[in-house]
Protein backbone atom coordinates (compact mmCIF):
# COMPACT_ATOMS: atom_id res chain seq x y z
CA UNK A 1 0.00 0.00 0.00
CA UNK A 2 1.08 3.40 -0.99
CA UNK A 3 1.96 5.69 2.14
CA UNK A 4 3.52 9.14 2.18
CA UNK A 5 6.06 7.88 4.69
CA UNK A 6 9.58 7.72 5.03
CA UNK A 7 9.70 7.08 8.96
CA UNK A 8 8.35 5.27 11.67
CA UNK A 9 7.37 8.10 14.11
CA UNK A 10 4.69 9.89 12.76
CA UNK A 11 4.67 13.85 13.09
CA UNK A 12 2.03 15.71 14.06
CA UNK A 13 0.07 16.99 10.68
CA UNK A 14 -0.06 20.68 11.90
CA UNK A 15 4.06 20.49 11.99
CA UNK A 16 3.96 18.36 8.48
CA UNK A 17 1.54 21.32 7.39
CA UNK A 18 4.16 24.27 8.28
CA UNK A 19 6.96 22.03 6.41
CA UNK A 20 4.75 21.42 3.18
CA UNK A 21 4.09 24.92 3.07
CA UNK A 22 7.69 25.94 3.52
CA UNK A 23 8.88 23.72 0.81
CA UNK A 24 6.80 24.66 -2.09
CA UNK A 25 6.89 28.66 -1.20
CA UNK A 26 10.25 28.53 -0.97
CA UNK A 27 10.64 27.31 -4.40
CA UNK A 28 7.63 29.62 -5.73
CA UNK A 29 5.48 26.35 -6.03
CA UNK A 30 2.81 28.25 -4.51
CA UNK A 31 1.53 31.69 -4.19
CA UNK A 32 1.00 33.09 -0.83
CA UNK A 33 -1.98 34.75 -1.79
CA UNK A 34 -3.71 32.36 -3.34
CA UNK A 35 -3.17 30.29 -0.33
CA UNK A 36 -5.13 32.46 1.97
CA UNK A 37 -7.77 33.33 -0.33
CA UNK A 38 -8.74 29.91 -0.43
CA UNK A 39 -8.79 30.39 3.60
CA UNK A 40 -10.95 33.02 3.46
CA UNK A 41 -13.36 31.86 1.36
CA UNK A 42 -14.07 28.84 2.77
CA UNK A 43 -13.81 30.03 5.95
CA UNK A 44 -15.53 33.14 5.81
CA UNK A 45 -17.45 33.90 2.53
CA UNK A 46 -19.24 30.62 1.52
CA UNK A 47 -21.41 28.66 3.94
CA UNK A 48 -24.69 27.53 4.55
CA UNK A 49 -26.00 30.63 4.92
CA UNK A 50 -26.14 30.85 0.59
CA UNK A 51 -28.47 27.50 0.77
CA UNK A 52 -30.55 29.06 2.91
CA UNK A 53 -31.00 31.94 0.94
CA UNK A 54 -32.13 29.26 -1.70
CA UNK A 55 -34.42 27.79 0.98
CA UNK A 56 -36.61 30.85 1.77
CA UNK A 57 -36.47 32.14 -1.63
CA UNK A 58 -38.34 28.59 -2.26
CA UNK A 59 -40.63 28.56 0.31
CA UNK A 60 -41.89 32.56 -0.35
CA UNK A 61 -41.73 31.91 -4.00
CA UNK A 62 -43.73 29.22 -5.65
CA UNK A 63 -42.70 30.07 -8.86
CA UNK A 64 -39.04 30.01 -7.78
CA UNK A 65 -39.66 26.57 -5.94
CA UNK A 66 -40.64 25.13 -9.37
CA UNK A 67 -38.31 25.92 -11.03
CA UNK A 68 -35.32 25.03 -8.19
CA UNK A 69 -36.94 21.70 -8.39
CA UNK A 70 -37.00 21.48 -11.75
CA UNK A 71 -33.24 22.42 -12.09
CA UNK A 72 -31.46 23.36 -9.47
CA UNK A 73 -27.84 24.21 -10.38
CA UNK A 74 -30.19 27.22 -12.52
CA UNK A 75 -32.22 28.09 -10.07
CA UNK A 76 -29.08 28.30 -7.65
CA UNK A 77 -27.27 30.90 -10.17
CA UNK A 78 -29.86 33.11 -10.55
CA UNK A 79 -28.83 34.08 -6.56
CA UNK A 80 -25.11 34.14 -7.74
CA UNK A 81 -24.28 30.78 -5.89
CA UNK A 82 -22.38 28.14 -8.02
CA UNK A 83 -18.89 26.78 -9.58
CA UNK A 84 -16.35 24.55 -8.14
CA UNK A 85 -18.08 21.47 -6.55
CA UNK A 86 -21.76 22.32 -7.65
CA UNK A 87 -21.23 22.10 -11.27
CA UNK A 88 -24.71 20.22 -10.74
CA UNK A 89 -26.79 20.77 -8.65
CA UNK A 90 -30.19 18.49 -7.49
CA UNK A 91 -32.71 19.68 -5.32
CA UNK A 92 -34.86 17.04 -3.70
CA UNK A 93 -37.84 18.27 -1.34
CA UNK A 94 -38.77 16.78 1.78
CA UNK A 95 -42.29 16.59 3.05
CA UNK A 96 -44.15 15.24 5.95
CA UNK A 97 -44.57 11.52 4.02
CA UNK A 98 -41.33 12.23 2.07
CA UNK A 99 -37.41 12.46 3.75
CA UNK A 100 -34.73 12.66 1.46
CA UNK A 101 -30.97 12.67 3.26
CA UNK A 102 -27.57 13.05 1.40
CA UNK A 103 -24.05 10.94 1.97
CA UNK A 104 -20.78 10.77 0.47
CA UNK A 105 -19.47 7.08 1.11
CA UNK A 106 -16.43 7.45 -0.91
CA UNK A 107 -14.94 10.91 0.36
CA UNK A 108 -16.99 13.93 1.35
CA UNK A 109 -18.66 15.09 -1.14
CA UNK A 110 -20.87 17.87 -0.41
CA UNK A 111 -22.49 21.13 -2.31
CA UNK A 112 -19.82 23.77 -1.60
CA UNK A 113 -21.49 26.96 -3.06
CA UNK A 114 -24.41 26.54 -1.35
CA UNK A 115 -23.49 24.83 1.79
CA UNK A 116 -19.47 25.45 2.40
CA UNK A 117 -16.91 22.79 3.48
CA UNK A 118 -18.59 19.64 5.15
CA UNK A 119 -19.32 19.48 9.11
CA UNK A 120 -17.13 16.65 10.76
CA UNK A 121 -20.57 14.61 11.43
CA UNK A 122 -20.68 13.83 7.48
CA UNK A 123 -16.63 13.62 7.52
CA UNK A 124 -17.54 10.97 10.37
CA UNK A 125 -16.68 6.95 9.11
CA UNK A 126 -20.09 6.21 10.99
CA UNK A 127 -21.96 8.17 8.96
CA UNK A 128 -20.47 7.16 5.47
CA UNK A 129 -20.65 3.47 6.16
CA UNK A 130 -23.95 3.31 7.93
CA UNK A 131 -26.56 6.37 6.64
CA UNK A 132 -26.75 3.98 2.95
CA UNK A 133 -27.44 0.50 5.24
CA UNK A 134 -29.64 1.75 7.96
CA UNK A 135 -30.47 5.73 7.30
CA UNK A 136 -33.56 5.15 10.06
CA UNK A 137 -31.44 3.84 12.88
CA UNK A 138 -28.75 7.09 12.13
CA UNK A 139 -31.11 10.10 11.74
CA UNK A 140 -32.71 8.85 15.28
CA UNK A 141 -29.16 8.63 17.24
CA UNK A 142 -28.61 12.51 15.09
CA UNK A 143 -31.66 13.84 16.99
CA UNK A 144 -34.58 13.01 14.12
CA UNK A 145 -37.08 10.92 14.91
CA UNK A 146 -39.08 10.01 11.65
CA UNK A 147 -43.11 7.81 11.73
CA UNK A 148 -42.63 4.88 10.91
CA UNK A 149 -44.57 5.65 7.18
CA UNK A 150 -42.21 8.37 6.27
CA UNK A 151 -40.61 7.29 3.15
CA UNK A 152 -36.88 7.84 3.50
CA UNK A 153 -34.51 7.52 0.13
CA UNK A 154 -30.67 8.18 0.74
CA UNK A 155 -28.50 10.01 -2.02
CA UNK A 156 -25.04 9.23 -2.66
CA UNK A 157 -23.18 11.14 -4.10
CA UNK A 158 -20.52 9.43 -6.20
CA UNK A 159 -20.11 11.64 -9.15
CA UNK A 160 -20.02 15.11 -9.60
CA UNK A 161 -23.75 15.40 -9.36
CA UNK A 162 -24.60 17.32 -6.10
CA UNK A 163 -27.45 17.26 -3.89
CA UNK A 164 -29.19 19.73 -2.00
CA UNK A 165 -32.21 19.29 0.49
CA UNK A 166 -35.36 21.50 0.32
CA UNK A 167 -36.84 21.26 3.84
CA UNK A 168 -39.90 21.47 4.71
CA UNK A 169 -41.64 24.86 6.11
CA UNK A 170 -42.21 24.79 9.30
CA UNK A 171 -46.19 25.13 10.41
CA UNK A 172 -46.72 28.37 11.55
CA UNK A 173 -43.99 30.36 9.68
CA UNK A 174 -46.39 30.91 6.92
CA UNK A 175 -47.06 34.78 7.52
CA UNK A 176 -42.93 35.50 8.20
CA UNK A 177 -40.93 37.22 5.13
CA UNK A 178 -37.89 35.68 3.04
CA UNK A 179 -35.20 37.54 5.24
CA UNK A 180 -36.72 36.23 7.98
CA UNK A 181 -37.00 32.92 7.09
CA UNK A 182 -33.58 32.79 6.28
CA UNK A 183 -32.07 32.74 9.78
CA UNK A 184 -34.14 29.45 10.51
CA UNK A 185 -32.80 27.43 8.30
CA UNK A 186 -29.71 24.68 9.22
CA UNK A 187 -26.82 23.37 7.40
CA UNK A 188 -28.11 20.06 8.94
CA UNK A 189 -32.02 20.12 7.55
CA UNK A 190 -30.59 20.81 3.63
CA UNK A 191 -28.53 17.78 4.15
CA UNK A 192 -31.51 16.01 5.62
CA UNK A 193 -30.51 15.04 8.85
CA UNK A 194 -32.60 17.06 10.73
CA UNK A 195 -36.02 19.37 10.34
CA UNK A 196 -36.34 23.56 10.26
CA UNK A 197 -37.84 24.17 13.68
CA UNK A 198 -40.60 27.19 13.80
CA UNK A 199 -38.68 30.77 15.98
CA UNK B 1 -9.33 0.56 -6.33
CA UNK B 2 -11.05 -1.55 -3.13
CA UNK B 3 -9.34 1.15 -0.14
CA UNK B 4 -10.63 2.25 3.29
CA UNK B 5 -12.28 5.55 1.54
CA UNK B 6 -15.36 3.24 0.11
CA UNK B 7 -17.10 2.90 3.40
CA UNK B 8 -20.81 2.45 2.58
CA UNK B 9 -22.01 -0.18 3.99
CA UNK B 10 -18.84 -1.02 6.45
CA UNK B 11 -19.27 -2.51 9.90
CA UNK B 12 -17.51 -1.33 12.86
CA UNK B 13 -17.49 2.41 12.98
CA UNK B 14 -19.61 2.69 15.75
CA UNK B 15 -21.87 5.53 16.43
CA UNK B 16 -22.75 8.82 14.71
CA UNK B 17 -21.89 11.74 16.33
CA UNK B 18 -24.79 14.35 16.70
CA UNK B 19 -24.47 17.64 14.72
CA UNK B 20 -22.95 20.96 17.01
CA UNK B 21 -24.33 24.04 15.35
CA UNK B 22 -21.26 25.98 16.87
CA UNK B 23 -18.84 23.80 14.96
CA UNK B 24 -16.00 26.29 13.33
CA UNK B 25 -15.50 25.54 9.50
CA UNK B 26 -11.49 24.12 10.41
CA UNK B 27 -11.32 23.43 14.54
CA UNK B 28 -7.20 24.44 14.43
CA UNK B 29 -5.26 26.74 12.01
CA UNK B 30 -3.50 24.33 10.39
CA UNK B 31 -7.01 22.46 9.12
CA UNK B 32 -7.22 25.46 6.62
CA UNK B 33 -3.39 25.63 5.85
CA UNK B 34 -3.61 22.09 5.42
CA UNK B 35 -7.21 22.66 3.18
CA UNK B 36 -5.17 25.12 0.61
CA UNK B 37 -2.11 23.37 0.59
CA UNK B 38 -3.87 20.15 -0.93
CA UNK B 39 -5.69 21.90 -3.43
CA UNK B 40 -2.53 24.15 -4.34
CA UNK B 41 -0.40 20.88 -3.93
CA UNK B 42 -2.45 18.93 -6.35
CA UNK B 43 -2.07 21.54 -8.52
CA UNK B 44 1.66 21.59 -8.54
CA UNK B 45 1.85 18.02 -8.99
CA UNK B 46 -0.15 18.52 -12.39
CA UNK B 47 -2.89 16.53 -11.13
CA UNK B 48 -7.04 16.83 -11.40
CA UNK B 49 -9.58 16.25 -9.53
CA UNK B 50 -9.86 12.91 -10.06
CA UNK B 51 -5.86 12.44 -9.37
CA UNK B 52 -6.61 14.17 -6.36
CA UNK B 53 -8.94 11.81 -4.84
CA UNK B 54 -7.37 8.67 -6.11
CA UNK B 55 -4.17 9.70 -4.09
CA UNK B 56 -6.92 9.80 -0.95
CA UNK B 57 -7.89 6.22 -1.53
CA UNK B 58 -4.16 4.90 -1.79
CA UNK B 59 -3.44 6.25 1.20
CA UNK B 60 -3.40 3.54 4.14
CA UNK B 61 -5.05 3.32 7.63
CA UNK B 62 -3.21 5.36 9.30
CA UNK B 63 -2.77 8.40 7.00
CA UNK B 64 -6.42 7.86 6.05
CA UNK B 65 -7.96 8.45 9.53
CA UNK B 66 -5.39 9.33 12.03
CA UNK B 67 -4.66 12.76 10.91
CA UNK B 68 -8.17 13.92 10.78
CA UNK B 69 -10.26 14.74 7.74
CA UNK B 70 -7.75 17.65 7.01
CA UNK B 71 -4.63 15.35 7.53
CA UNK B 72 -5.95 12.63 5.10
CA UNK B 73 -5.71 15.92 2.55
CA UNK B 74 -2.07 16.97 3.57
CA UNK B 75 -1.32 13.28 3.16
CA UNK B 76 -2.89 13.39 -0.32
CA UNK B 77 -1.34 16.29 -1.30
CA UNK B 78 1.68 15.11 -0.44
CA UNK B 79 1.28 12.14 -2.44
CA UNK B 80 0.62 14.21 -5.46
CA UNK B 81 3.83 15.83 -5.15
CA UNK B 82 5.87 12.31 -4.93
CA UNK B 83 3.82 10.72 -7.70
CA UNK B 84 4.79 13.78 -9.76
CA UNK B 85 8.44 13.96 -8.40
CA UNK B 86 7.82 17.63 -7.40
CA UNK B 87 9.16 16.57 -3.46
CA UNK B 88 11.53 13.64 -3.25
CA UNK B 89 10.38 11.06 -0.53
CA UNK B 90 11.06 12.12 3.00
CA UNK B 91 11.27 15.57 2.25
CA UNK B 92 8.62 16.84 4.38
CA UNK B 93 8.98 14.91 7.32
CA UNK B 94 12.75 15.81 7.22
CA UNK B 95 11.80 20.01 7.02
CA UNK B 96 9.20 19.09 9.95
CA UNK B 97 12.15 17.70 12.10
CA UNK B 98 14.29 21.04 11.00
CA UNK B 99 11.49 23.04 12.31
CA UNK B 100 11.17 21.35 15.48
CA UNK B 101 15.03 21.91 15.74
CA UNK B 102 16.68 18.45 14.89
CA UNK B 103 19.52 19.10 12.31
CA UNK B 104 18.52 16.10 9.43
CA UNK B 105 19.97 16.25 5.62
CA UNK B 106 16.73 17.07 3.62
CA UNK B 107 16.54 15.04 0.15
CA UNK B 108 17.69 16.84 -2.83
CA UNK B 109 14.95 18.30 -5.27
CA UNK B 110 14.23 15.79 -7.92
CA UNK B 111 13.82 16.27 -11.65
CA UNK B 112 10.03 16.54 -11.73
CA UNK B 113 7.67 14.12 -13.66
CA UNK B 114 4.38 15.92 -14.52
CA UNK B 115 2.25 14.17 -16.15
CA UNK B 116 1.56 14.83 -20.15
CA UNK B 117 -2.33 16.19 -18.73
CA UNK B 118 -4.60 19.08 -20.01
CA UNK B 119 -8.44 19.31 -19.49
CA UNK B 120 -10.06 19.61 -22.98
CA UNK B 121 -12.34 22.03 -20.74
CA UNK B 122 -13.00 23.82 -17.47
CA UNK B 123 -14.96 21.76 -14.90
CA UNK B 124 -15.94 17.89 -15.18
CA UNK B 125 -19.01 18.21 -17.42
CA UNK B 126 -18.53 17.92 -21.12
CA UNK B 127 -21.35 17.78 -23.88
CA UNK B 128 -21.70 14.10 -25.59
CA UNK B 129 -23.35 14.35 -29.13
CA UNK B 130 -24.42 10.98 -28.86
CA UNK B 131 -27.70 9.82 -26.83
CA UNK B 132 -27.44 7.95 -23.29
CA UNK B 133 -27.07 4.47 -23.40
CA UNK B 134 -30.21 3.89 -20.70
CA UNK B 135 -33.62 5.41 -20.04
CA UNK B 136 -34.86 6.62 -17.29
CA UNK B 137 -37.28 3.86 -15.75
CA UNK B 138 -35.11 0.73 -17.30
CA UNK B 139 -33.75 -1.54 -14.94
CA UNK B 140 -29.86 -1.73 -14.80
CA UNK B 141 -27.51 -3.84 -12.97
CA UNK B 142 -24.10 -2.25 -11.29
CA UNK B 143 -21.25 -4.38 -13.20
CA UNK B 144 -19.44 -6.35 -10.32
CA UNK B 145 -15.42 -5.00 -10.78
CA UNK B 146 -13.29 -4.58 -8.72
CA UNK B 147 -10.57 -2.22 -10.88
CA UNK B 148 -7.12 -1.96 -9.64
CA UNK B 149 -7.09 1.86 -10.16
CA UNK B 150 -9.34 4.43 -9.72
CA UNK B 151 -13.08 4.34 -9.69
CA UNK B 152 -16.88 6.00 -8.32
CA UNK B 153 -18.15 2.72 -8.41
CA UNK B 154 -18.67 1.51 -4.49
CA UNK B 155 -18.48 -2.05 -3.40
CA UNK B 156 -21.67 -2.02 -1.87
CA UNK B 157 -23.18 -1.30 -5.07
CA UNK B 158 -21.48 -3.42 -7.22
CA UNK B 159 -23.91 -6.64 -9.51
CA UNK B 160 -27.19 -5.08 -7.37
CA UNK B 161 -30.02 -4.18 -9.24
CA UNK B 162 -31.37 -1.08 -9.58
CA UNK B 163 -33.85 1.42 -12.34
CA UNK B 164 -32.96 4.86 -13.72
CA UNK B 165 -34.20 7.48 -11.71
CA UNK B 166 -32.49 10.14 -13.73
CA UNK B 167 -30.39 10.66 -16.59
CA UNK B 168 -27.59 13.53 -15.15
CA UNK B 169 -25.26 15.36 -17.80
CA UNK B 170 -22.62 13.77 -18.95
CA UNK B 171 -18.88 14.31 -17.43
CA UNK B 172 -14.91 12.89 -17.37
CA UNK B 173 -14.92 9.36 -16.25
CA UNK B 174 -12.39 9.21 -12.94
CA UNK B 175 -11.30 6.05 -13.87
CA UNK B 176 -9.23 7.02 -16.89
CA UNK B 177 -9.43 11.07 -15.94
CA UNK B 178 -7.41 9.86 -12.45
CA UNK B 179 -4.59 8.30 -14.12
CA UNK B 180 -4.53 10.77 -16.85
CA UNK B 181 -5.77 8.10 -19.68
CA UNK B 182 -8.13 10.53 -21.44
CA UNK B 183 -11.30 12.06 -20.16
CA UNK B 184 -13.50 9.53 -21.76
CA UNK B 185 -17.18 11.12 -20.90
CA UNK B 186 -20.12 9.46 -20.17
CA UNK B 187 -23.68 9.92 -18.89
CA UNK B 188 -24.16 10.17 -15.63
CA UNK B 189 -27.37 7.73 -14.07
CA UNK B 190 -29.00 8.68 -10.30
CA UNK B 191 -29.94 4.75 -10.52
CA UNK B 192 -32.87 3.98 -7.21
CA UNK B 193 -32.17 0.59 -5.23
CA UNK B 194 -34.28 -0.80 -3.03
CA UNK B 195 -32.93 -0.87 0.19
CA UNK B 196 -34.07 -4.93 0.48
CA UNK B 197 -31.99 -5.68 -2.79
CA UNK B 198 -29.37 -4.13 -1.46
CA UNK B 199 -29.20 -5.40 2.01
CA UNK B 200 -31.19 -8.32 2.37
CA UNK B 201 -35.05 -8.75 3.83
CA UNK B 202 -34.01 -7.80 7.16
CA UNK B 203 -33.01 -4.38 5.67
CA UNK B 204 -35.34 -0.92 7.22
CA UNK B 205 -37.01 -0.31 4.57
CA UNK B 206 -35.79 2.75 2.62
CA UNK B 207 -34.82 3.73 -1.07
CA UNK B 208 -30.86 4.87 -2.30
CA UNK B 209 -29.60 6.18 -5.36
CA UNK B 210 -26.34 6.09 -6.16
CA UNK B 211 -24.94 7.99 -9.15
CA UNK B 212 -23.34 5.84 -11.74
CA UNK B 213 -21.14 6.88 -14.83
CA UNK B 214 -22.53 5.00 -18.59
CA UNK B 215 -19.76 2.36 -18.13
CA UNK B 216 -20.71 1.05 -14.58
CA UNK B 217 -23.92 -0.63 -15.93
CA UNK B 218 -25.05 -3.17 -17.74
CA UNK B 219 -28.57 -4.45 -18.87
CA UNK B 220 -29.63 -7.48 -16.51
CA UNK B 221 -29.86 -10.85 -17.88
Amino acid sequence: MTTTAGSAERLPPALRTEALEQLLTERGLIDPKAMNGLITTYETNIGPLNGAKVVARAWTDPEYRRRLLEDGTAAIDELGFGGFQGEHIVVVENTATSHNVVVCTLCSCYPWPVLGLPPSWYKDPAYRARVVKEPRAVLSEMGLELADDVRITVHDSTSEVRWLVLPEQPPGTEHLTEEELVPLVTRDAMVGVAKVAAP
Amino acid sequence: MDGIADMGGAPGWGSVHPPRQDEPVFSQPWEGRAFALAILSNRASGGNLDSFRHALERLDRAHYIDDGYYGRWLNAGELRLLDSAVLAPGAVDARARNLRGEHVEEPPVPEPAKPDYAPTADGTLRCLATAPAFAVGERVRARDMSPAGHTRLPRYVRGRIGVVDIIQPAGVLPDSNAHFLGENPQYVYSVRFDSHDMWGADAEPFELTVDMFESYLETPS
